[in-house]
């Protein structure tokens, strides 16, 4: 197995920021949660930005791996969004019946940011009711 | 040399194609089906030219009884090309058809010179050719017929969603009143729309009017639950506004539950709600 | 004119669940498809396929390419000499409603496609067709 085959996992401040842009196999997605669990302890962060806006295909491997993440990286005490689904990526992730309740998400990097920062606690608008712009 | 009616067919259109050229260009600009305002002459000469120069290379690699194999695919492409290309310049199907057709008077010419000592040898590839040309034709017509299917297929695309516009209200809020029945592919092609114009606009709140639709069964109520769930999935929230008394009382017959999903009893409750939760509110213009 | 065209792949190792993935998805530009159709049939060769490898013990992918006339559709067929599955039913039904549940993904695929066929008995393997028409 080639050591070198992992997705890359960018620091930004107390966040981490993934950016998933291949049609990942089975082993690499298994690897980035382990990877992703570990950054966060050694990291100390306290968030999570997942960008799938490259995604063509989600299927439940994928949507499992992600909830996964969602799930550990809040053991962790930190929030974790999955920014950037593609309509059809949604549909069909809909119609599997998988609609990840317990992950946030946002449109974009902009704005899950946003949520990351303002620790906010609904999709893209904060209980508060303002939004930042 | 063997004597399939084959091989003798490529042989009479190897030795003689430059005459061939020459009498089926003519054959066409004579004939009442000559579309001088469609095609110039040039035109003309260039794609019988290429067609005959395939035709003897098919020929030579091919059997003439039949148009699917590898050795006819340059012919075939060049003619579904030709039809698209006809049929957008306006001719009819049965012109471009004419075009493959009309190739047939000049090699019958020259093949009952070439066969002059042979009737038996001549009814043969006469019969084999004249098929050929015909099956060739045909090509053109159900190329066309594909081209008109996809044409209709998109023009009523286009109609189910000018019919349901997705409205940008302001930043980051856009909504969509469904009007009328919802049936299964409607549903559908209005749930794909909505979800680009979130993504398109950067919206993330939706707003679904279905103070329009005057049932709400089963279906319909997952359609919008699944259009919903897809939003959010996506980072959007949607509002589901304009629930009459009697859909809530179907929603709540059908034992469905709308907990997780925002619903307003209108539209203007709806923006209310929208305006609320981006931190907007609507005030008297202050005049000078 | 019919036309069928056909692609096979062995499914033997979890790489392989990528190869069917772009299979299809190529034959799926190739014909026409939407988008979300696309997305669709992908997706369900993705879940198949995986199914075919984890609990099949690895098996046997082939996709055809139907082409007769206005019809234009993908059939995909999965085969394996694995276990098999007991309950059928119960399979189809166990699903990911809540998004935390485990079974084999079955109903979701089926969900995604047009028609779908599906015969398997313990001790003889399981054997699946999906198509997905354009």
């Amino acid at each position: 197995m080639p050591e070198t085959e992992r997705i890359p996992i960018l620091k930004m401040g107390d966040l981490l920021l993934v950016t998933i842009q291949v049609d990942m196999h089975d082993r690499i997605a298994m690897r980035l949660q382990d990877d992703l669990t570990e950054r966060i302890v050694s990291d100390h962060a306290r968030g999570v930005l997942i960008d799938i806006s490259s995604l063509e295909i989600v299927d439940s491997f994928i949507g499992r791996m992600l909830a996964n993440i969602a799930a550990m990286s809040r053991v962790l005490d930190a929030q974790t969004v999955v920014v950037g689904m593609r309509p059809a990526v949604a549909i069909t992730l809909v119609e599997l019946g998988l609609s990840l309740p317990d992950v946030r998400t946002a449109l974009n990097v902009e704005q899950g940011m946003q949520l990351l920062t303002e620790g906010g606690k609904t999709n893209g608008w904060p209980h508060d009711g303002r939004r930042s712009s | 040399m063997s004597t399939t009616p084959t091989s003798r067919l490529a042989d009479v259109v190897n030795r003689h194609q430059d005459e061939l050229l020459e009498e089926w260009v003519q054959a066409q600009q004579s004939s009442v089906s000559r579309r001088m305002d469609l095609i110039t002459d040039v035109d003309l000469v260039r794609d019988s030219r290429e067609l005959l120069g395939l035709l003897q290379r098919a020929l030579a690699d091919g059997d003439s009884s039949g148009i699917e194999g590898s050795p006819w695919e340059p012919v075939r492409d060049f003619l579904s090309g030709l039809s698209r290309t006809r049929a957008e310049a306006g001719f009819s199907p049965s012109e471009t058809a004419m075009f493959v057709f009309s190739l047939k008077q000049p090699l019958l010419v020259r093949l009952s010179h070439e066969l002059a000592d042979d009737p038996q040898g001549f009814i043969q590839i006469v019969w084999e050719m004249s098929a050929l040309l015909d099956r060739l034709g045909l090509l053109t017509t159900e190329e066309y017929q594909k081209g008109r299917e996809s044409v209709i297929v998109r023009q009523q695309r286009d109609l189910i969603e000018l019919s349901t516009p997705v409205v940008k209200l302001w930043d980051g809020v856009v909504a969509v009143p469904l009007i009328g029945t919802l049936d299964s592919e409607r549903t559908q092609i209005v749930m794909e729309s909505l979800l680009e114009r979130i993504v398109e606009t950067n919206s993330t709140m939706a707003i679904i009017d279905i103070t329009g639709v005057p049932t709400v069964d089963t279906l319909v109520a997952q359609h919008l639950l699944k259009t919903v769930a897809a939003a959010r999935l996506m980072g959007a929230d949607c509002v589901i506004s304009g629930i009459r008394p009697q859909i809530a009382q179907t929603i709540v017959h059908l034992g469905l539950t709308l907990s997780e999903v925002t619903t307003k009893a209108t539209m203007a409750d709806a923006i209310a709600h929208a305006l609320a939760t981006s931190g907007l509110r609507i005030a008297p213009a202050i005049e000078d | 004119m019919a036309d069928v065209r056909a692609e096979e792949l062995d499914i033997g190792e979890s790489d392989d669940v990528v190869r069917v993935r772009q299979a299809v998805r190529d034959a799926a530009v190739e014909l026409g498809f939407s988008i979300v159709d696309q997305t669709k049939v992908v997706t369900a060769a993705s879940e198949l396929a995986r199914n075919t490898y984890t609990y099949g013990g690895g098996g046997h992918f082939r996709m055809e390419l139907l082409n007769s006339g206005s019809r234009h559709g993908l059939r995909l067929t999965f085969e394996d000499d694995g276990p098999g599955i007991p309950d059928i039913e119960q399979a189809l039904r166990d699903g990911y409603t809540t998004g935390t549940g485990l079974g084999m993904g079955l109903g979701g695929a089926r969900r995604l496609v047009n028609e779908f066929h599906i015969e398997s008995n313990p001790g003889s393997g399981t054997r699946i067709v999906a198509t997905r028409w354009r």
